[in-house]
């Protein structure tokens, strides 16, 4: 465990050897997990991975087992109400009070009691932040899913809080509006700079929100990093299958000049851009919507794509609009997402011959860490 | 039929009068009755609210208490009142019994537990997590049950209107424990008793009359304020 002192400038919460349990059975077991100031990290697991109560207890509205919370380097507590006044949390269903929008949004700073003028005009310019600006005074039970949930937003930024917490705020909505306001919301986080820790199970979700991203399975946090990262390349095959990636992959670069790297991975060679040494031990990544696959033996349309490997089929799995389809190479297992009119196409089967092609800059990497847990 | 024509004639001359009588029973039965539910609900709507929004081991069971304390006969409660009362009883030395405050104290036994149980399940029926949402926006534990009050409030007003309906109505424990004295402890309910027994059914009508419009105005009351409030709901 790290004490509160050496947590490095420019952290603005972090959680510390935190336990939770629920009658007998461990629902959070994190050693260490910080979010560094005016960045948002999305926390990113199936259900009952523990993202939650994480973000309660963080949050300060549940106790842990064990444990420190720490805001801006200080110890703090559930009973902390001070600590509690400089977060605000927004959660899945919006829980709006009875009155108008206005009155929902100015309630915080009611309690902080801040001046009625002051009140209306912070009110009314996060409502202007949010698109709401000709809401106020609406009742809030009348709003659609999306207006009511970024009413919600609203009355949580208009405290300006230190610490913004979001637990799944856009899970009740539907796909496009879910899409839309996702967009909007990396749009206003990234604009006010808030330190944002935001739960979710969506992917796509998260990688839109924020810019780093953590993963949690059984309570633990099994990766975290830059988003772009995290999500391409993965050490476990548990991370990897959650991507919707054919596996973990691991080499050793062979050569790399100027920027372009030689990955020997298993028996297959894989270029990369890439700044690596030669010999080193490096995880890579390829994001399936990077994979292209062609017919065996076909003639191929001139591409600059430097990666060609020559692949075999092993699994065909649609995933609503496109398909995951695993190939193997030389004992590397890629996974491409290919259209439903491709697949059929192609005829792409198990056990059909194909090649896998994709570009030298879809190739992630990094060094091979062998103890993964919470960076971020 | 006659006989009503000419007790609404007597009554709507009674009251157009103020007959003395009337304004002096009218009186002492809502002073009676409103103190009891002001006491009433001092202790129902904090007891409800805990009731209704705090686990707690036993809860369930004085909930039990609560909805079965709704149906609480006022004979039951006035016999129980007067035996603590009376001369030899736990209270005797207080000589209290047959007046006012005896009133007011079997009225508070009737009226509590059904602001108690119409309280809890009002509270009961506010999300939970809508308590965590104004926590994690900074709310103190009074500020988040003054919130929850706030949204359960239809249901807290319909507890004060069975509250107050209840007991202005009752017969039972205020002639027990009052003993319908005259210019005491005679109120509404039990002049109706007494002066039909009599056969002024005037009198009584128009009694019976205002009791049915004070009713009515707190209830008229209580609705006009929940629609004004009906605005910002679905």
């Amino acid at each position: 465990m790290t004490p509160a002192q050496d947590i490095g400038q420019g952290i603005a919460l972090s959680g510390v050897g935190l336990r939770k349990s629920y009658r007998g059975r461990r629902a959070l077991d994190v050693d260490r997990v910080d979010i560094p100031a005016g960045q948002a990290l999305a926390l990113l697991g199936p259900s009952g991975s523990g993202k939650s109560t994480l973000l309660a207890i963080l949050g300060l509205l549940m106790r842990p087992d064990a444990g420190r919370v720490l805001l801006g380097g200080e110890d703090v507590s559930c009973r902390d109400r001070y600590a509690r006044l400089r977060m605000a949390a927004v959660f899945q269903r919006p829980y709006l009070f009875k009155g108008t929008v206005a009155d929902n949004v100015a309630y915080g700073l009611k309690l902080r009691s801040v001046r009625a003028s002051e009140r209306g005009r912070r009110v009314a310019e996060a409502l202007q932040h949010v698109g709401l600006a000709e809401m106020g005074s609406r009742s809030a039970l009348t709003l659609s899913g999306g207006e009511a949930q970024r009413v919600a937003l609203a009355r949580a930024l208009v405290l300006r809080p230190d610490v913004l917490l979001l637990d799944e705020p856009l899970a009740s909505l539907d796909p496009l509006e879910k899409g839309r306001l996702a967009r909007e919301f990396a749009r206003i986080l990234a604009a006010e700079a808030v330190t944002t820790l935001y739960v979710t199970h969506d992917q796509d979700e998260a990688m839109v929100v924020a810019p780093l991203l953590a993963i949690m399975r059984g309570g633990r946090l099994v990766a975290s990093g830059p988003t772009d990262e995290v999500a391409s390349v993965h050490d476990d095959e548990w991370t990897a299958s959650f991507f919707g990636m054919g596996a973990p992959l691991k080499g050793v670069v062979g050569a790399c000049e100027e920027g372009l790297a030689r990955i020997v991975c298993e028996g297959v060679e894989v270029f990369a851009v890439a700044e690596c040494r030669e010999g080193e031990r490096v995880s890579l990544g390829i994001r399936p919507e990077d994979v292209l696959l062609f017919e065996a033996g076909a003639e191929m349309p001139h591409s600059t794509a430097r990666n060609r490997l020559p692949c075999v089929v092993e699994s065909v799995t649609a995933r609503g609009a496109t398909y995951s389809v695993v190939v193997e190479s030389g004992g590397v297992r890629l996974a491409a997402a290919v259209s439903r009119a491709a697949v059929a196409d192609l005829g792409l089967a198990p056990g059909i011959p194909a090649v896998a092609v994709f570009k030298a800059t879809a190739v992630r990497v990094r060094p091979v860490w062998d103890n993964v847990s919470t960076r971020s | 039929m006659g006989v009503f024509i000419d007790a609404i004639r007597e009554a709507a001359g009674m009251l157009s009068s103020g007959a003395l009588d009337v304004r002096e029973i009218v009186g002492t039965s809502l002073k009676v009755s409103l103190l009891a539910t002001l006491i009433g609900l001092t202790i129902g709507i904090p007891a409800g609210f805990v009731l209704g929004g705090v686990r707690f081991f036993g809860r369930r069971a004085l909930l039990v208490l609560a909805s079965t304390g709704m149906g609480l006969p006022p004979v039951v409660v006035g016999l129980f009142v007067v035996m603590l009362l009376s001369r030899r009883g736990p209270l005797g030395t207080l000589q209290a019994l047959y007046t006012t405050e005896a009133m007011v104290f079997a009225q508070v036994i009737i009226a509590t537990p059904l602001i108690v149980a119409i309280t809890a399940a009002a509270v009961a029926s506010v999300p939970r997590d809508l308590r965590l949402q104004a926590r994690s926006l900074g709310a103190s534990r009074l500020q988040e049950a003054m919130l929850t009050l706030r949204e359960a409030r239809f249901g807290v007003a319909a507890a004060v209107a069975a509250g107050f309906g209840a007991i202005i109505s009752e017969v039972g424990a205020v002639m027990m424990v009052g003993g319908n004295i005259s210019g005491q402890t005679r109120v509404m309910t039990t002049a109706i008793v007494q002066e039909a027994r009599k056969g002024h059914f005037g009198l009584a009508l128009a009694l019976g009359g205002v009791l049915l419009t004070l009713v009515l105005v707190v209830n008229v009351f209580l609705a006009t304020h929940q629609h004004a409030d009906d605005r910002y709901s679905r």
